[in-house]
């Protein structure tokens, strides 16, 4: 097990390589100039070359990218154009926010989609299975930025019962979380109901019907297990996802996650800014994909790392 | 087995039909038998001729919506059929319980072997964690399963084809049941394997007063171990007799066919195997008449208009062909 897992955390060095080799070519790509929009559209032309020069934009992109992964290995992520802080700091404030918001909403999906996936699995096209079909339909396909939006009329200016926005209290959480959750929750329901379907109708739960075992039992220990290990890599990835994918709905409740820097960094062409969030989403995901990895030994016995 | 008592398990006009897009099936099609105390039945026909889905019926097993069974199915003077869920429930594992085909996909893959059967026991038999997993262990040592402690505590990957099912058994007979259906229990083994279950089976069963019923296509196993021997065609009983006799003098061509189908040693390798020409007939399209009439090397007028009857003959068999009833 030891050596699987530092086996795979070494992996993740050519893994975040590459995302860096990617991502400095592609920003560089982007029209427009980083020194023209700090320097700001009344600056003379010797100014924005002074910035330029300050910035080290003047030198070949390789160099560039040299120095961008010297001050990598030193952990540097370098300074926000926009900000003027350390990328490192400007990071560090909002990725708990981000974190705990993504945690919160792959924990609803997760309490809401698996049970609702395994009772419409144990009674396949009765109105049940239909009503959860129907309402995974809606949550795939509701854009985030519309839910949000409703929520928010119903239950901060309606009902005035939870914020419309920010962060500070549990309450702050709730319209967030459950909006970033719709869409999983649907995923995850729908997941759950084929994978039950299929472990269902498996030999192995006809032999413990012939047992005489309770039908809880047969569903929950018999059933439901086998079933989680597809389960569980869906809602890994999902929660990958989640971090990286709460632009929206972090914009529309004011939540300072790090979605919202990343879009405002691109809007400033802030390099330092963007490669450095996008740097440890790229080391997020590979790290919850080694969890969902970690997790299956756990849930299969067949399943073994040595 | 003792005839002289009551039947153990008695089915009467058992039909099964499953709701297809085609149209409804009957898988079983009004079967009658008995089963006595400490007999071993032979239950035997082709693939798809309703063996199986006779016992998951008996057991209630298949999914009441996809699946409907009339009839009756006397089991100690109640029917099975008639039973409510919960009460059938505490009937399966404890008082009938069934050896599975294929031991590769019937043991579930993320549990131990030994909570597998330990969980009957505690269901059935209320004992304590503890004293469930002892008797798991012991279990195991009775279906000859080498160091069966180590054995108890490993998930079924780590057993071979012929220990798993040789465990399917020990879960099976944990609860000490009086009646088993053995559902083809050597089909997916190799032969020398096939072999050690069936002395397994044979042993076990010579030290209790269980009775079995052995469904089968394989009339070698049938030879070995049964008493008394029902011939299936399309969900229907064709022949039913005591072994030695139908072994002997088959009568419905049927029967026939299927002995003669066995492969003999001192076949020189000139002479042909016979086959039963034709496949089973689709059960959505039943032939007119005896079902098994495109398929008879004696097929007569009579046989493509009218189904035969069931005839009794010689104190204890019967067989359904026209031949017979000629006889």
């Amino acid at each position: 097990m030891i050596h699987f897992l530092m086996k795979r955390l070494l992996s993740i060095i050519p893994v975040l390589l590459g995302i860096s080799l990617l991502l400095f070519f592609m920003l560089r790509m982007l029209p427009g100039d980083p020194a023209q929009v700090l320097a700001g559209q009344m600056a003379s032309p010797e100014d924005v070359r002074i910035i330029r020069i300050q910035m080290g934009l003047d030198q070949p992109l390789y160099i560039q990218y040299g120095v961008f992964l010297k001050r990598l290995v030193h952990l540097d992520l370098g300074v926000s154009a926009r900000t003027q802080n350390p990328v490192i700091q400007e990071i560090w404030a909002r990725l708990p926010n981000t974190i705990l918001l993504a945690l919160c909403a792959i924990t609803l999906a997760c309490l809401f989609g698996i049970p609702a996936g395994v009772v419409a699995a144990i009674r396949p096209y009765s109105w049940i299975d239909y009503l959860v079909t129907l309402a995974s339909l809606f949550g795939i396909s509701m854009p985030v930025f519309w839910l949000g939006l409703m929520l928010m009329i119903v239950f901060s200016i309606t009902l005035q019962w939870l914020p419309a926005g920010g962060i500070g209290t549990w309450k702050h959480l709730v319209l967030p979380s459950i909006t970033l959750a719709s869409f999983v929750v649907a995923f995850i329901a729908r997941m759950t109901r084929s994978c039950m379907l299929e472990v269902l109708s498996q030999d192995y739960v006809t032999t413990a019907r012939s047992k005489g075992l309770k039908e809880k039992v047969i569903i929950v220990k018999h059933a439901l297990k086998n079933a989680l290990i597809p389960i569980i890599t869906v809602v890994g990835l999902q929660f990958g996802l989640l971090l990286g994918g709460a632009v929206l709905t972090e914009t529309v409740f004011a939540w300072p996650g790090l979605g919202r820097l990343i879009v405002d960094s691109i809007l400033a062409r802030d390099y330092a800014m963007i490669q450095g969030s996008i740097l440890i989403f790229g080391l997020l995901y590979t790290l919850v994909n080694l969890l969902v990895d970690m997790t299956y030994a756990f849930v299969d016995p067949r399943v073994r790392y040595d | 087995m003792n005839r002289s008592e009551p039947p153990l398990l008695s089915v009467r006009n058992m039909i099964t039909s499953f709701h297809t897009h085609d149209g409804i099936v009957n898988a079983v099609n009004g079967i009658d038998f008995d089963i006595f105390p400490g007999e071993t039945l032979g239950l035997v026909g082709e693939s798809g001729c309703g063996k199986s889905v006779t016992a998951m019926s008996v057991l209630r097993l298949l999914n009441p919506s996809s699946a409907t069974t009339l009839g009756e199915v006397i089991f100690k003077g109640e029917n099975l059929l008639d039973m409510t869920p919960e009460k059938m429930r505490l009937i399966r594992g404890s008082e009938i319980s069934m050896i599975f085909q294929e031991p590769m996909t019937s043991l579930n893959p993320i549990l131990t072997v030994g909570e597998q059967i330990a969980e009957s026991l505690r269901l059935h038999e209320k004992l304590d964690q503890e004293k469930a997993w002892e008797k798991a262990v012991q279990m195991l040592k009775l279906v000859q399963i080498p160091s069966p402690e180590i054995r108890a505590g490993q998930y079924p990957h780590k057993l071979s084809g012929g220990m798993r099912q040789r465990a399917m058994i020990a879960m099976a007979l944990c609860c000490s049941p009086c009646l088993v259906f053995a559902d083809e229990p050597t089909t997916a083994l190799d032969v020398t394997i096939q072999a050690q279950i069936i002395r397994l089976l044979d042993h076990l069963k010579k030290g209790s007063n269980m009775s079995v019923v052995l469904i089968t296509h394989d009339l070698g196993v049938i030879a070995r171990m049964a008493a008394r021997v029902v011939v299936m065609y399309a969900g229907k009983v064709v022949e039913e007799a005591p072994v030695v006799p139908l072994f002997h003098d088959p009568r419905h061509p049927y029967t026939r066919g299927l002995l003669n189908s066995i492969p003999v040693l001192k076949n020189d390798g000139q002479t042909r195997l016979t086959e039963i020409p034709g496949i089973v007939p689709n059960l959505l399209h039943m032939p007119e008449g005896c079902s098994f009439h495109p398929r008879c090397s004696r097929v007569m007028d009579i046989c493509t208009k009218k189904s035969p009857p069931m005839v009794h003959f010689m104190e204890n068999r019967r067989a359904a062909c026209w031949l017979v009833s000629d006889e």
